[in-house]
């Protein structure tokens, strides 16, 4: 008997716990030739902002052991051409289509929200309350409970659909603010994005990225987004999606036992882009292997 | 372009010079269109400090032969270890990528390819798809000295070929900048690619003469698909990916003075 792979974030429905992480997958088509992008659970595209953004001076990333540094900051042309331009091309996607939406102020952020709540076919937004590649704003709000809850407050009283925020693993106590963004009206929380890091340059003694810092990616920080995505789901009850470093089924099996819903895979698909694929073909061979029915019954399924 | 994910065999890995191989790789199926000037993502395996794929121009495709040919020139761990690769090995490609030189509008344009060190790669595809065209370029191609010059009997093949070196072994001595065939002769349109400071003095002499002119840039790349934003250069339209609008950009939308 076939395994079932669907889950459920809120009211949200996947047809199979994968995704793909926000600013590794552009909008989902720059992978159409590699993969049917309709196989996937869902598509977070293009981290989006109420004005269009330069992100961020050259270089923008540097590769470090097992994983990256980037510092894009940002870049995009704006929620009025996501609206009027991309949409268009995304909306019939035969999968969940996710908008992460950034702003550097909760005002921002609710009107960027709001003009999404109104594209019939984007079913979802992520919150993105955890860049540590822009100057105000992003991670600021994401580092205390207070800003946190601040940003989802704003939202969710002009958002309707499923509201999920993304955190940032660039704090001291991230099941705190996992807790506040629960209490301010998330329906899901979904971690972690990138740890904040610095190369230098020893000859030219200088840093090798252009604003000095970057965001690391890949699998050097998996143990500390699995470690994180245990704490959050002992400390919420809303689901949470959990990412950072996943490689393969192995590791997208390792944080749905630490207690995830869903997986996102973001820096992986730079080194194989048909990586989801295998992904979702790798879970279904454990569940068969464990005598599974249903991938629900590994969620949060780790004994200790 | 449809770009495709394969593991490619290779079928020879040969030392051009120290520190330079040219691989020759081929599949059980047809390769797909390439178009000189695009490039391939390589995967490197079995190298502790390669995470990333690893760019690289296609410096020859042999239709008859179904090979794509790589020069590599090993600067780091990722190329060396793409060094020793042997006959029979499995390389993982994503390919093709970017967009690529402009052909000629005409058999009849004047058409100048300028190289320097392992930027000569695209050219010789490029060559190729010009004779097959009709058309025969120009190359003038650079290096320190008589022994970086690669792949020369293809290029004279396919062209006329000038060549500089800095020591005077081969050729005329000086840059590329400095032959004599550019105030000799006039062209319709140059392509370049090679070091950044060779680019830069091409598409200086470009534009005091109203010439056309593209070059090949080598931003540092993550995704090599236009889904990342890391490898982006400032235009005249804003930061745009190297890897989806580039590699080649005519120098009339870069900001370099
Ligand atoms: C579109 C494109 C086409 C290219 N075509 C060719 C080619 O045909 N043949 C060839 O030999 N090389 C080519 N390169 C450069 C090649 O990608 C790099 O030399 C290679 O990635 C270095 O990998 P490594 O692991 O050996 O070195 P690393 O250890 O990663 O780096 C060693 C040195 O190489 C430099 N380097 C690393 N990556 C790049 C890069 N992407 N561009 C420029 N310098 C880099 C680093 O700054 C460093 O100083 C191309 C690059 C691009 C972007
Ligand atoms: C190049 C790049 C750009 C990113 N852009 C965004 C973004 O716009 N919004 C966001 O929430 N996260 C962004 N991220 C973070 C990823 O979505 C993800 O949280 C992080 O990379 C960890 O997952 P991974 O190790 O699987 O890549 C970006 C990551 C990378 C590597
Ligand atoms: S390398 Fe990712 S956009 Fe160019």
């Amino acid at each position: 008997m076939a395994v079932d792979l669907s889950v459920n974030i809120g009211d949200l429905f996947l047809k199979n716990p994968v995704m793909t992480a926000s600013g590794t997958f552009g909008y989902g088509l720059e992978f159409a030739d590699f993969i049917p992008l309709e196989a996937l659970g869902g598509i977070i595209v293009k981290g989006t902002t109420l004005h269009p953004r330069e992100g961020n001076p050259y270089p923008r990333m540097v590769e470090t052991p097992q994983g990256m540094l980037n510092c894009v900051g940002l870049q995009n042309k704006g929620v009025d051409y996501f609206c009027s331009h991309i949409y268009p091309q995304i909306k019939d996607i035969n999968t969940n289509m996710i908008v992460n939406v950034s702003g550097s102020c909760p005002e921002d952020y609710a009107e960027c929200a709001e003009r999404i709540n109104e594209l019939e076919c984007i079913p979802a937004i992520e919150l993105n309350i955890s860049c540590p590649n822009v100057k105000q704003g992003g991670m600021a709000f994401g580092v205390t409970a207070e800003g946190a809850a601040s940003v989802v407050k704003a939202v969710r009283a002009v958002y309707d659909k499923t509201l999920i925020v993304k955190l940032s693993p660039n704090v001291t106590d991230i099941a705190g603010i996992a807790r506040s963004v629960e209490d301010a009206g998330a329906d899901a929380v979904s971690l972690i994005n990138t740890l904040m890091g610095m190369v230098i340059d020893i000859e030219r003694r200088r840093p090798v990225l252009s604003i000095s810092t970057g965001g690391l990616s890949g699998p050097a920080v998996r143990p500390i987004a699995v470690r994180m995505v245990w704490q959050v789901a002992q400390a919420v009850k809303i689901p949470v999606v959990g990412l950072g470093g996943i490689m393969n089924a192995r590791d997208a099996v390792e944080f749905l036992l630490a207690g995830a819903s869903a997986i996102e895979i973001g820096t992986a698909n730079f080194i194989d882009p048909t990586v989801t694929l295998k992904v979702i073909r790798g879970i279904e061979d454990y569940l068969e292997r464990h005598g599974c029915r249903s991938v629900r019954e590994i969620i949060g399924a780790m004994e200790c | 372009m449809r770009k495709y994910v394969l593991d490619l065999t290779l079928k020879s890995n040969e030392r051009l010079r120290e520190g330079y191989f040219l691989l020759k790789l081929t599949d059980g199926n047809p390769l797909p269109p390439m178009e000189p000037g695009q490039f391939a993502e390589l995967k490197v395996d079995g190298s502790e400090t390669t995470f990333l794929r690893r760019p690289i121009s296609i410096n020859y495709v042999d239709e008859q032969q179904n090979e794509v040919w790589f020069l590599v020139h090993e600067v780091g761990d990722g190329t060396r270890r793409l060094g020793t690769l042997v006959a029979g090995d499995r390389l993982n490609v994503v390919l093709p990528l970017g967009h690529g030189f402009t052909m000629p509008s005409s058999a009849s344009e004047r058409y100048l390819l300028v190289g320097g060190g392992v930027g000569t790669a695209p050219l010789l595809y490029m060559g190729k798809r010009m004779a097959e065209a009709g058309c025969r370029p120009t190359f003038l191609l650079g290096g320190r000295s008589a022994g970086d010059l690669m792949q020369l009997d293809m290029f004279r093949a396919l062209g006329d070929v000038c060549i500089t070196t800095e020591d005077g072994s081969a050729g005329e001595r000086g840059f590329v900048t400095h032959h004599s065939v550019l105030s000799a002769a006039s062209f319709d349109r140059i392509a370049v690619c090679g070091p950044k400071p060779m680019m830069k003095a091409v598409a200086a002499y470009a534009r005091s003469k109203g010439t056309e002119c593209e070059v090949s840039l080598e931003n540092m790349m993550a995704c090599g698909v236009g889904a990342c934003l890391c490898c982006v250069e400032k235009t005249t339209e804003g930061h745009v990916c190297v890897c989806k609008e580039g590699p080649v950009f005519n120098i009339n939308r870069l900001l370099w003075q």
